[in-house]
């Protein structure tokens, strides 16, 4: 690699080549100098102030801050910089409510450990003694501001990353905390629960939501039948949680545990990955070749469909209609498993073990729950799953590596690699080939699709077709590729959405690493387990084949439609909003304008402005009746009927009006004026 | 023309105003604090629902909006009354009495440290760190008139002075 310079850090060159800053270069020199607000994939906040050292020249200087510049003198150790850092320390310690035994990141807290680190005994400031809620609403993530450390990563993920911004500094000096508008709860804002900001707070003051209660509670009643179900990307992460290398494949050991811990059947999501593959890919080559609703977006990804149902919904009609591989698992199994185990449908307990916090949230999906039965009654992360076998005190390292039960841990490479980005389109082009060309696919891997670019694409010919797909992980790639969707600017065939970025394996769930490279080691895992299996291809599954055979019948069919696919609707961002333009407490007719975004764009303000000037031009906000002044018309904009693919939507007393004008409007004000009327002079 | 109709009015002028200032900063995100400025003038502070509706037009996360109006001191989420009352708090109107004066205050407009607006819209009480005037301390503020060296008499003469103005204003418009 080419050099930009030399730079010397504590009397070692080092030579610089594309560091962004004096830190990766100190990094390189193997000092972990300490940080908190630093993440290499994230703006640089420089806040903590804990990263500093002594330039020739600069002084004292954060150095995650300062770009190098050839012939710099760094010094990171000496006696007022190691005193900075202390006092830096303590002063993040003191916003804290050091309730650290109780705390679920005790054992993989970067507070603890730089305090442990940097010696730091005793804590001078003053603790702040308020006691702020804790935001415990959502399915998926719990908020504890007492805990906050300031450092602002989790704000910047979230609107860096994701694109979301649903978190942010609010309030001045000692009152500054982070949180939604409005001091929501994330329950009801537009989070879409991808647990980014979890995976980057350096603290346990934003956590996985924990199941594990649930879950140890149906395990212990004995009329309780409890299944697992573990996703792929758990069994090369988990590990981590026992002081094992990234990357390390524990799938037995997981299975083995999962028995010990008291599960009845230990099932393998991957065995749905392959029944998603053949529906997802059957519906999309039945698109291309009508040439309809391309390109088709994959749908596992439930931060992923939260995110298109909230800032696209015009491109819902894109999405595959397929449910998650979670919940195809636990539809079937709802189906299949009773009969099979012969226990009565109401023993069943259905759990998922998942690298994601979306899955929490999307289990509880009201699409998912049928007559008060939830497809899947309980999803823990991987990180609640390493809680639950840390309190059994079972030595996982040590455990001898089990298999999983048949028919539903019967899987395919395919459905393994669905973990990584890239791996659904991956385990699509292997389907696809076969289902095109009716030829044996020689080499199973398209590399064109791996990687960790946030956008990446491919073009290829399958037969006489051909494609051009798309991979994108972080919703901020996603939100580059649907703006060119929508502007028409786009032509591909297939788009593959992960919010993670790294895929699954880098889910919110999974055990938190702060190595640079933890995603690619993750992600290479999952390629080797995909290697060794005796099967590449979802189609050559057995066990889906006869799943078809017996229940689903055709692909794409009726039956399978019925269980294994789903819909999407237009979903507001922020919980009930009425802007009361009048304020009058009883009007006989009300005209409510969408104000939501997709509304707005598609000139709402206009409407809503032309409205109240209807209103007031003719004299219609009063009438005098027979009881003297009554209040007749009362326009008022409101935040989203999640009818916005069909926008701008208002509604006139119980009239809902989709792709309102102002003459559709007037139209129906004037009948309500004239039926009110009549009504009133009867 | 009655009362609650002109209210309403005010309210239908109010909104949009709103949308006239959004129109007149062309929609533009990095004028986000002038045109909060602007959309407090017309509101006396910031209402949710207008601030959610600013984002929106804005094309901007409602939570940043958010972090923007409540870091600066200057912006208020709460509905003040018509006659914000400010009573400087500082060291030397401190020595001075400031704390009996805000007692004084608080008590004849029934208002708390908790509760700082009246019910009627009428009064807001804020205590504020120095306003600059320490020579006049104790000193308050209403609405940009500044009184100083304010004993409870001084006090009780000026809130009666603003409410007698109130009534015959209602009257009037009463009579019109
Ligand atoms: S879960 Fe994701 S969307 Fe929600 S606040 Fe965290 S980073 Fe943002
Ligand atoms: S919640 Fe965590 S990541 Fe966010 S500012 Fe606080 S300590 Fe930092
Ligand atoms: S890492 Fe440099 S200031 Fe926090
Ligand atoms: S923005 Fe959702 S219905 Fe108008």
């Amino acid at each position: 690699m080419e050099t930009k310079g030399i730079i010397n850090i504590d009397g070692i060159n080092v030579p610089i080549e594309n560091e962004k800053n004096v830190l990766e270069l100190i990094r390189k020199a193997d000092i972990e100098l300490p940080t908190f607000c630093y993440h290499s994939h994230l703006s640089t906040y420089g806040a903590c102030r804990l990263c500093v050292s002594d330039i020739d020249g600069m002084g004292i200087q954060a150095t995650c801050s300062v770009p190098p510049r050839d012939g710099m003198v760094v010094k990171t150790n000496t006696a007022e910089v190691r005193q900075i850092r202390k006092v830096n320390l303590e002063l993040l310690l003191a916003n804290h409510d050091v309730s650290c035994p109780s705390c679920s990141r005790s054992n993989n807290c970067k507070l603890q450990d730089l305090t442990r680190r940097l010696g730091v005994t005793k804590v001078r400031f003053k603790k702040t003694d308020k006691v702020e809620p804790i935001d415990n609403k959502s399915w998926s993530i719990v908020h504890d501001p007492n805990k906050c450390v300031l450092c602002g990563d989790c704000v910047r993920a979230c609107k860096e990353i994701q694109s979301v911004g649903a978190i942010e500094f609010v309030n001045r000096g000692a009152k500054t905390t982070v949180a939604p508008a409005f001091l929501k709860s994330l329950a009801d804002v537009e989070c879409v629960y991808c647990g980014q900001c979890v995976a980057v707070c350096p603290v346990g003051a934003l956590t996985p939501k924990p199941e594990t209660e649930e879950v140890w509670k149906a395990i212990n009643d004995p009329d309780k039948y409890v299944v697992a179900q573990l996703a792929p990307a758990v069994r090369v992460a988990l590990g981590e949680g026992f002081g094992m290398e990234a990357g390390s494949a524990t799938t037995g050991q997981i299975v083995a545990a999962l028995k010990r811990l008291g599960f009845d059947q230990v099932y393998d999501t991957s065995f749905a990955a392959d029944l998603t593959v053949l529906e997802e890919a059957t519906e999309f080559i039945q698109r291309k070749l009508k040439g309809e609703n391309l390109p088709q977006f994959t749908s596992c990804c439930p931060s992923w469909v939260k995110f298109a149902e909230q800032y696209y919904p015009e491109l819902l009609p894109n999405l595959s209609s397929c449910k998650s591989p979670q919940q195809m698992f636990g539809s079937v199994a709802r189906e299949t498993l009773p009969k099979l185990l012969g226990i009565k449908p109401e023993q069943l307990v259905i759990v998922s073990i998942m690298p994601c916090t979306a899955k929490k949230f999307e289990a509880k999906r009201e699409e998912f729950i049928h007559e008060g039965v939830a497809e899947v009654d309980h999803v823990l992360t991987t990180e609640g799953l390493g809680r639950m076998i840390h309190e059994t005190g079972l030595q996982f390292r040590k455990l001898t590596p089990e298999s999983f039960d048949l028919p539903l841990g019967f899987k395919t490479g395919a459905g393994v690699i669905f973990g990584n980005t890239g791996g659904v389109s991956e385990a699509v082009l292997r389907f696809a080939y076969e289902k095109i060309t009716g030829e044996k696919l020689a080499a199973n891997d398209f590399k064109m699709v791996r990687g960790m670019d946030g956008i990446r694409s491919a073009e290829l010919e399958i037969g006489s077709i051909k494609l051009k797909l798309a991979v994108a992980h972080s919703l901020s790639n996603a939100r580059i590729l649907c703006e060119k969707i929508v502007a028409g600017e786009s032509d591909y065939d297939l788009i593959e959405v992960m919010a993670c970025p790294g895929g699954c394996i880098a889910g919110g769930g999974q055990p938190i690493s702060f190595e640079p490279d933890f995603r690619e080691k993750r992600a290479q895992s999952l390629y080797n387990v995909d290697k060794q299996l005796q099967l590449h291809k979802s189609q050559e599954n057995p066990y889906v084949k006869e799943l078809y055979q017996m229940i689903l019948g055709e692909v794409g069919g009726h039956k399978a439609h019925e269980l294994l696919h789903t819909h999407y609707h237009g979903r507001k961002r922020i919980t009930e909003q009425l802007l009361t333009i009048r304020d009058t407490e009883h009007p006989k007719i009300e005209v409510c304008v969408c104000v939501g975004t997709n509304c707005f764009l598609k000139g709402s303000q206009e409407l809503l402005k032309k409205l109240m000037q209807y209103v007031t031009e003719n004299k219609l906000e009063d009438i005098v009746g027979f009881e003297g002044q009554e209040e007749m018309v009362d326009v008022k904009a409101t935040f989203c009927f999640e009818r916005c693919d069909r926008g701008p939507v208002l509604r006139v007393n119980q009239h809902v009006i989709e792709h309102a004008s102002f003459e559709k409007a007037k139209k129906v004000l004037d009948q309500e004026i004239a039926r009110i009327g009549a009504l009133m002079n009867a | 023309m009655n009362t609650v109709n002109t209210q309403t009015n005010n309210k239908v002028r109010q909104f949009q105003q709103v949308l006239e200032i959004i129109e007149k900063h062309n929609y533009d995100k990095t004028r986000l604090i002038t045109i909060l400025q602007q959309v407090q003038h017309e509101y006396r502070y910031l209402p949710q629902e207008v601030l959610t509706y600013v984002a929106t037009a804005l094309n901007m996360p409602v939570a940043e909006v958010y972090g923007v109006a409540t870091f600066y001191a200057h912006f208020s989420l709460e509905a003040k009354g018509k006659y914000v009352i400010k009573v400087c708090d500082g060291t030397a109107c401190h020595v001075k009495g400031s704390s009996k004066l805000l007692d004084t205050l608080r008590g004849k407009l029934r208002l708390s440290e908790q509760k700082h607006t009246t019910d009627d819209m009428l009064f807001t009480i804020e205590a504020v760190s120095c306003l600059g005037a320490c020579g006049l301390a104790p000193v308050m503020v209403i609405n940009e008139k500044v009184y100083g060296e304010v004993n409870t008499k001084k006090c009780n003469a000026i809130l009666e002075e603003i409410l007698a103005g109130e009534t015959a204003a209602a009257v009037d418009e009463n009579s019109l």
